[in-house]
């Protein structure tokens, strides 16, 4: 199977993402118990569901790094818990902004999903001053496998603690209990998580092209100005591709 | 508590949507400098082989080529 162009993948994730937002505002209709407040959910939610899959397929990274030993996998892990991380952002903001507007308050504490979510982030959060605490680059990427792999796990186990913890405050707008959401309001869902996982794929793509673009450059350096050569230390705190990869495919 | 009135509810709304753009925003900004940075280099790197390549086109071209790693 083809796999898409970066470009085509970017290109894809704007106009579904449009449509989406486009179908949020004059398609989807009110929620008749939250009101237009909870428009919130169709950002909010698909950021929450690309962000925790994308901690797992960074410990599904962890794993065929550690099978293979070969470093692009250590790349993707680190690449996909990045971007996850940075989507942890946006779901806590959105989050705190919804809670403001429909509970008053901008957090709870005795809220599970909040509380799950806020633990995975802060978990996730470890990762860089672990990763970059250990200064030889194939124990940190095996150090680095073995975190996604085990946070990986454990997020699917929180997800489903979360679910069947009995929540009294925190809706289950998305649910499929008592009926579950009318048509138009899936339709609209599905088309924003759609896009926000193209979006997802499409930035992960940009900074691997990045880091392969990188790792060219410098193998290119050291071909012509021979081995003395040395690489700026401030911008080499992420993990480095090898030498011989070229494509983020 | 009972849903905001829409012109409330829509200062949170527009609120959680900037939030989201700007992040997106931020994150392509930085690596758009990285590879900015990545192609600023390569064409230093292009002209340092090209006047190695043909050092009679310019003879100084040694010290060009120093100067352009500085």
């Amino acid at each position: 199977m083809k796999v898409p162009s970066l470009r085509d993948n970017a290109i894809a994730a704007a106009l579904v993402l449009c449509a989406g937002f486009a179908l949020v505002f004059f398609y989807a209709p009110l929620d008749a118990d939250q009101g237009f407040i909870q428009k919130i959910f169709y950002l909010h939610v698909p950021l929450a569901m690309c962000s925790l899959a994308g901690f797992v397929v960074g410990g599904i990274f962890g794993i065929a790094h550690l099978r293979t030993g070969k470093s692009i996998y250590d790349v993707r892990s680190y690449v996909s818990i990045h971007l996850s991380v940075i989507f942890g952002v946006g779901v806590l903001v959105t989050g705190s902004i919804w809670a403001k507007a429909s509970w008053g308050k901008w957090w709870v504490w005795d809220e599970p999903t909040l509380v799950s979510f806020l633990i995975v982030f802060l978990l996730y959060a470890t990762y860089y001053p672990l990763r970059y605490a250990i200064e030889d680059r194939d124990r940190q990427g095996r150090y680095a496998s073995v975190f996604a792999i085990t946070a990986g796990a454990f997020v699917p186990l929180n997800f489903v603690a979360v679910r069947m913890a009995q929540s009294l405050v925190h809706p289950r707008v998305f649910a499929t209990a008592n009926g579950g959401l009318p048509g138009s309001m899936l339709l609209t869902f599905l088309v924003c998580l759609a896009g926000m996982a193209l979006l997802w794929i499409a930035l992960v793509r940009f900074e691997l092209a990045a880091k392969a673009a990188s790792a060219s450059l410098s193998r290119l350096r050291r071909a012509i100005e021979g081995e003395e050569y040395a690489p700026p230390s401030g911008s080499r705190i992420a993990p480095r591709l090898p030498t011989s990869a070229t494509s983020p495919s | 508590m009972p849903a905001l009135p829409l012109d409330e509810a829509g200062k949170y709304v527009a609120a959680a949507y900037v939030v989201f753009l700007t992040l997106v925003l931020v994150y392509v900004a930085i690596m758009a400098a990285k590879v900015a940075r990545i192609q600023r280099e390569l064409s230093e790197l292009a002209d340092l082989a090209e006047k190695e390549r043909h050092p009679e086109a310019n003879p100084r071209g040694a010290d060009a080529g120093a100067q352009g790693n500085a």
